[in-house]
Parts: C-alpha cells; structure tokens; sequence
C-alpha cells in the first residue's frame, strides 16, 4: 500500500547487487561460460557417437599390454587388464550422462509437480507435502542408494532410482519457494481475478516464468548427481565391471598407482571434475543471465 | 437482505489474521455506475476488503452481494467462477508487476476474450483493436511485451484488460499510485471517460484523500479494519464528522500547511 | 541564521553565509551507447545553511542522480564535468577517505526506504552511536547523545529503543531513527530523497514537522527531493524543477506556485490533484516524460508543450532570470495563463 516510484528508471545503471555474489557471477560469464558449453556440447558428442569414435572396444581385454603407458597406439595407455583408456573413457561417458539425465529428469519433474502444488494449494496441503520432503532430505541420498542397492542387487537401476528420490526435495524447496513468490505478484493475482482455473495459470504463466531458474538449478544439479553415481561406482555400488564407467574406472584404477600407473586412475578423475565444474558454470551462469533479465 | 438490491452490497465483512481483526465487520454499498472511494492508512484494512470481493481473500464472515447475487462463498464451478469474474474485475497498484512479462500485451487482453466470449480469432482481434484503442494505445504497443512499455501505458493496459469482460464494478487498488503525477492525471482523466460511457461503479481503493476529490462520489474511511466515516465526498472532505478524518484531512500537505499540529493532534487520542 | 552548534570532529565550519551545498554545472553521463543524452546536464544548485531547498521532478527527471551525487554516488562508468561542493571542497575529485570523512561529517542523507538504510541485525543503539565512535566520542557521551537525538525526534523511551533492533520499528518509526543518526554529527546539509514517499499522510506530517523543527533549531541546509509538489510547496523556501536531465526552472516558492513561468511547471501544478473544496480536476500533460534513450533537439519539454512554438523543437533555452527566480524557456517572458 506504499507509494513506489521505479527506482530504475531514476538511477540507471546503479550497481544493485551484492558485493559478495559478483566473484561467482563473473565466473559464470564470458568466455569461461562458452568454454564449458563447448566441453559439455563435446562431452555429449562423444558419449552419442563412443561406438563409431572409440579406437578400441572397451571391454576388450588384451593382457599382453597390461598398462602401456601413452603411445602412438592407446593415447592415453592401457589399464591393468590392457583396455584401452580413452575408448572407456569415451563409453563411460555414456553411462556418466545417462545416470545423471534420469536423475536430473525424474526429480526436476517430481520436485516440479511437488513445489507448484504446495505453493499453489498452501495449507495443509503445503505442509504435508514440506514435511514429507523435509523427511528425505534428512536422509544422506548415498545412504539411500546404498540401502536400494542391498535390497535390489547392484547395477545402475537402484543407485539412479535412489538419487531421483533424493534430489527431488532439492527441486521441490526451490519451486515451491519460486512458485509462492510468483504467486504474491500482482500478475497471477490478475489471472485469478480474471476467472482462470488454478491448473490453467499454473502451466501457462507461473511455470514458464520460473522455468528458467529451475533449468538454471538443474544444470547445477545435473553435476552433483553426476559425481554422486560416480562414487557409488566407485564403491561398487553402481555400474559393475567390466562396463566402462568413469567412478567404476578409479577404483580399478587403484592398485595401478603403486604400480606407477597414474593414467588409469588420473584420467577418468579428471573427466568427473571437468564434467562437473563445466555444468557448475553453465547452471551459475545461466541463473546469472535470468537474474539479468528480470532487474 | 432481501438479495433483490441493485448494486455491490457489503454486509458485515470480516476478516482474521489470527489474533488480528484486518477487516472488522465493513458494510456499504455501491449503486450500479457509481464511484466510492475506499481511503485508509496501511492496516486499516482497505485493500484485504476490496480483495475479498474479487476473491482473492475468502472472507471470515460477511456477505457480498451483486444485484442480489452472493459473491462471498467460494465458488462451486467453473461457470459460477467465470460468472463472477464477468462481474467485478481489479486494476492493480504496480503496473511494472501486473502484467504478465512474457506476454506481449495484445496477448495479454485477447485471452481474457477467449476466456469470456465465444468471438472467434478475427472478432477478438478487433475487441482487441478497440478496447486498447479506448484506453489510448495502437498496435505498436498492442504487440510489445510489457517492459517496452511505460508505468502509464502499462496501467493502461491492465485497464483495458479489466474492461475487456465488461464489468459492472471495477475496483482500483491505489491504480494510480505508483505513476508519476502528470501520469497520473492522465489515468484519472481516462477511468472519468470510461465511467461516463459505460457507466460502470467503481471501488477506488487510495490513501491519497486529493485524490478522492476528484473520481468518487462517495467516501468511506477505514482506521483498524473499521469504517470510522461514510458519506458523499464533498461532505466528508469539507466538513469531517470523525477525529480520525480530520486527522487524514488535515495531514495533506498543501501552502501553509503546519505538519506540527497534525503531528501534535494525532498524538492526542482520537 | 540560527546560531549553529559547532560541527564535531575535523573541517573547519563554512563561514557563515557561504552555501551549504553548492553544485556548479554538473553534468552526468553514462557510458556511450548506455544512453543517448546526459542523466545530468549543467545542473547549478544550492543549499544556504538554515535553508529548505526542494528537488522536483518525475521519474527519469535525474532528481535522485542528482541528490545522490553531493555524497559522491555515482552510477557505475559515469563520467562527471562541474563541481559538487560542501564546505567549499567539491566532493568529485575526493579520495576515498576524505569522501568518508565528509559522510560522516559534514553530509548526511534520509533515503526513500528506511529498512534499506540500516543493517537489520544490529540494534538501534549501534545503528546511532557507531558513527560518533567513529570520531572519538567515548561509549558512555556516545550513549547519552544517541538518547538525545530520539528524544529530539520523538521517539518515547529512548534508552529503551537503544535496545531493540529495526523490525521491532514501523516504516515512520524507523525513519525517524534514521533521522536521528543523519544528525548525530550535527551535519550542514541534510539531504532527504523521497523521505516520507513510503510512510503514511499522517506519519509523513510527523517526519515533516520533526525535519522543518530541527532544521530551524540547528541551522542545517535541508535538500529535498520529492516528486509532490504540494509537498514541496508546504516544506520549502525554494524550489528547483527538473525535467530530462535539466533545471527547467527555480525560484522562490511562493512565486514559483502563484506565477509558474515555465511551461512544465505549469503543467505539474495542474497535473497535481488539490483537495480544496471547488478545486479544478487535475489537467493532464500530454506525453510521457523523457527516456534515457531520446535525445530530442532543442527543448525537452517541447513535444508536451501546449505553448510549444517551432523554435522550441530546435533550439534548446537556457535557464535564464525571469521575475525573482530562473527558467529555462523561449517563452518564459510571455507568462503563462493559470
């Protein structure tokens, strides 16, 4: 009820964000941005065409050359059992997106569905459906999987299942808190004076005008869950040998290192934290770009 | 409660926040094409009051009536809902937050139509042509997304969209506000047209008692969720009844104005 | 002029006379292609001690560029022509240190928003008596001032608001703290920027009437940016108009309100509703104001001009003198009918 002139239109081009924030958001900006687009847009290149681009089928064993190092042959050597590094490499990326994709996909949706309702419905509804993913977010999402895992057997299903359910609440808090604020604004408040069904305002307005920071979030989050999987390979209790997998990979990697093989272990490392800090940067700046938009 | 009155009747609305009473048994009423300012500090419950009637808050406990129409439970259908919507629609304070910033604004008043009526595309895009035409905006602005546009082309587009089902009762929460001053007479001559023409009432919702002055016929004033002082506009305005509208009255400034003696008088209790 | 209280801490005080704030030619542009004319073009400004001085305008006239300017905030990139002096010393070629130095001394300033003024975790007793620490005052005098100075802007039990933090405040509550600490170092200009544009008409009477009473008691030179002239006309001795970037007019208020002579003027008179009884309903102005993203030749106003002639559209007026005050108008001399 307060009279509000447009601070904007008076003060042009004054600095208005946090100090603190502008470190990570240059980060998130420029060429920094483009190369990890470029790395991701690479990454999933590779993964889609690992069949016609690997030099080596992964799984082929050829114990003869056990742990060549780099030549004109293996580029990036051999692992104990003499496969070739970079064709696993380049297979375990498909394994390495995939998990992280359903992941990504089935919580984004769930957490979706879940915040909206909440923030829409209010009430008790909100509050069942705030508490219940309160209730998952107490549990460690690797215990979860871990406990899947036991009860399930081993393989990628239990452990992707496991981190979709632990991730949701993640997205849920993030579109129920995006979701309440847009609703206050006068805009949807409109809708609803207008005699709009609560479903039609929520798909067609609400949702695509939060939309871009829940992509923003999930990028973000398509990093975690990436490394996520990769420990749970790492502890055996994901992909299991002999496919290629990146987590599964360091761990076999192991014993090579007091051999004085690095590579084995070092190379898939490398391509967990590339991967993971390329989609740290695209999600950073990506929200930076709505952040953007909307002043 | 006969229900056969013309008009918006308010009967005793309520509204709780807990503990705290923001709307506390509100009455009056608005004969059809009439304009009655709602005037009031922040909490005095003014615009929980207008919300109500547009269903944006459900009432405690109260009755709103449109020609005889209940309004105050919550609809039970699609077509009671439409209905309704059809009756009283809203313009809000802040043109820079109420329009939908991914719709151009065209868009924005032809899914109102859509919502409504059965005209089909052609016939829409000419109520499109005219309602925004009415409100003083042509095509250009008709295909811009909101942040192109000004606070006051903006606030003319809300008014055109809330024109768009024909309303018997607009309710303007503090409409005009936000807009620069020579704006904001541009705003009030145009809802002074508007009136004339379609002889819709109005709900002006403001703090500004200059304001009043000038687009209602009728003044109520809310202190506490409580109506303290109701009346014609001029009457209200020259000759205050209530201690707490002398108060308001005398806290405008104006030449020669003495902010003292408000400050001194408000101190004193009403 | 009232007899003045010495000003705390160091720099030597104005001789008595000399402007409190005197803003000479300044002009402000953002960097090229961020906007196609000056946010601020050739503004001359100033601040008598003892005197309230009002800054009008709409939005986009450059009043708030122009007010935040005389603490040395700029918009980010800007570059600056002309001088912004207090005490004699122009504040745009400051160190950062001597820019602190005339913040807490000697300028103080009263934003639109008061939660936005003060760090919400703090109480209101370190809020007021962090700057009179700043500059030597021992805890126990820093304390008894601070209780001073709610007292003076009517806060009841004042050791006892030292004591609570911002939300436990209202909007009017909470300006009036912030009030207060713009005056702990009994500064020689206040510069309030929208002061009472949040709070409500009788809040708004109460901060008024605390800002006219201390002014007189102290002497201090008061800046006041507001976009309502009726407000201005009730709290100010003069009275600068601004429209695109530029003073359009200035003179005394009671002239500037009986005999506008600038078109605009005229048009924010008529445009403002008044609440006497019989008043004439408020007269639009055609048009809407400025942008930042059009440079129009010749005078500003011009294209909402009623009097505008083709010379206007050309030729761009200087502010020149017309009865006891200035304008910016080809027509100035001719009057303009109320």
């Amino acid at each position: 009820m307060t009279l509000i002139a447009p601070p904007a239109a008076d003060a042009p081009g004054m600095p208005r964000r946090r100090p603190g924030l502008r470190l990570l958001r240059v980060l998130g900006q420029g060429p920094l941005f483009t190369a990890a687009v470029v790395l991701l847009a690479a990454l999933v290149l590779v993964a889609a065409l690992a069949p016609v681009l690997s030099p080596y089928d992964p799984e082929a064993l050829d114990l003869a050359s056990s742990l060549v190092g780099t030549t004109g042959d293996h580029l990036l050597g051999t692992d104990q059992s003499g496969r070739d590094i970079l064709s696993r490499l380049m297979h375990g990326a498909r394994t390495g997106l995939l998990g992280p994709l359903v992941v990504v996909g089935v919580s984004t949706v769930l957490g979706t569905v879940i915040g909206m309702v909440a923030a829409w419905r209010g009430g008790w509804v909100d509050a069942v459906l705030s508490r219940s993913m309160d209730l998952v977010f107490a549990v460690p999402g690797l215990l979860l999987a871990i406990m899947l895992v036991s009860v399930a057997g081993p393989g990628m299903t239990a452990p992707v299942v496991a981190m979709a359910v632990a991730y949701t609440p993640y997205a849920g808090r993030l579109v129920r808190g995006l979701a309440r604020q847009e609703k206050a604004r006068p805009y949807i408040e409109s809708y609803r004076v207008q005699g709009w069904s609560g479903r039609a305002i929520c798909l067609r307005h609400l949702l695509p005008n939060i939309a871009p920071t829940i992509f923003a979030q999930s990028a973000m989050n398509f990093g975690y869950a990436l490394m996520d999987l990769a420990a749970l390979s790492f502890l055996g209790f994901g992909v299991q040998p002999p496919t290629a997998d990146w987590g599964a990979m360091i761990n076999e990697g192991q014993s090579a290192i007091q051999q004085g093989a690095m590579l084995p272990a070092l190379a898939p490392s490398v391509c967990i934290v590339l991967a993971v800090v390329a989609f740290g940067i695209v999600g950073e700046g990506l929200a930076d770009r709505i952040a953007k938009r909307e002043r | 409660m006969t229900g056969t009155e013309r008009g918006l009747v308010v009967q005793g609305l309520c509204k709780r926040y807990g503990d705290h009473a923001a709307v506390d048994g509100v009455s009056f009423t608005l004969a059809p094409g009439s304009s009655l300012a709602v005037v009031g500090e922040s909490g005095s419950g003014k615009t929980t009051t207008v919300r109500m009637l547009v269903g944006l808050e459900r009432p405690d406990g109260g009755s709103v009536r449109l020609d005889g129409r209940d309004r105050s439970a919550r609809p039970r259908n699609r077509a009671e809902r439409l209905a309704r919507a059809r009756e009283i629609q809203m313009v809000f304070q802040d043109p820079y937050l109420s329009l939908d910033p991914r719709v151009p604004v065209g868009a924005c008043v032809e899914e109102v139509l859509r919502l409504h009526t059965r005209l089909d595309a052609a016939a829409r895009r000419t109520r499109v042509a005219d309602l925004l035409s009415r409100v003083g905006l042509g095509e250009r602005e008709a295909a811009a997304l909101p942040r192109r546009l000004s606070g006051g082309q903006r606030q003319r587009v809300a008014i055109a969209r809330a024109l768009a089902v024909e309303p018997r009762v607009l309710v303007l929460d503090e409409a005009v506000a936000a807009l620069d001053v020579s704006i904001q007479a541009q705003i009030l001559d145009l809802l002074a047209t508007i009136r004339r023409e379609a002889g819709i009432g109005y709900l002006f919702v403001t703090h500004d008692l200059a304001v009043v002055r000038h687009i209602a016929e009728q003044v109520m004033v809310l202190k506490a969720g409580r109506v303290v002082e109701t009346g014609p506009v001029d009457r209200v305005l020259d000759t205050p009844e209530h201690p707490y509208t002398r108060l308001l009255l005398d806290s405008v400034p104006r030449r020669g104005w003495d902010p003292a003696l408000v400050a001194h008088s408000r101190r004193a209790p009403a | 002029m009232t007899e003045r209280n010495t000003p705390m801490g160091a720099g030597s005080p104005p001789p008595a006379g000399s402007p409190a704030l005197e803003i000479d030619g300044l002009g402000v542009r953002l960097p090229d292609g961020k906007a196609a004319r000056p946010i601020l073009d050739g503004i001359d400004l100033r601040v008598l001690p003892g005197e309230t001085v009002g800054l009008v305008g709409e939005s986009g006239s450059g009043k708030s560029v122009a007010c935040r300017s005389v603490l040395g905030l700029l918009p980010a990139g800007a570059r600056t022509t002309g001088a912004v002096r207090i005490a004699g010393r122009d504040v745009l070629t400051m160190s950062r240190a001597e820019l602190a130095s005339v913040r807490t001394r000697q300028v103080a300033m009263v934003f639109q928003d008061p939660r936005a003024s003060v760090n919400p975790l703090r109480r209101v007793g370190d809020f007021l008596t962090e700057g009179l620490r700043a500059a030597g005052t021992t805890a126990a005098e820093a304390t008894a001032r601070a209780v001073e100075l709610l007292d003076a802007v009517g806060i009841r039990d004042a050791p006892g608001a030292l004591r609570r933090r911002p939300h436990e405040f209202s909007g009017g509550m909470l300006q009036r703290v912030v009030i207060a600490a713009a005056l702990a170092a009994e500064p020689a200009l206040l510069v309030a920027d929208e002061p009472t544009t949040a709070l409500d008409v009788t809040t708004q009477a109460e901060i008024i009437a605390i800002l006219t009473r201390l002014r007189a008691e102290r002497g201090t030179g008061l800046l006041f940016v507001t976009h309502d002239l009726e407000l201005a006309s009730a709290v100010c001795d003069r009275v600068y108009v601004m429209y695109a970037g530029r003073i359009v007019e200035t003179r005394g208020t009671d002239e500037l309100f009986a005999r506008p002579r600038h078109p605009y003027t005229a048009g924010l008179l008529a445009s403002t509703p008044r609440i006497e009884a019989g008043a004439p309903a408020p007269r639009p102005i055609p048009g809407r104001p400025v942008s930042l993203t059009e440079a129009p030749p010749g005078c500003a106003f011009a294209a909402r001009c009623p009097h505008a002639q083709p010379r206007c559209r050309e030729e761009a007026p200087v502010l020149a003198r017309y009865g006891d005050g200035l304008a910016a108008c080809h027509r100035a001399d001719e009057g303009i009918e109320p």
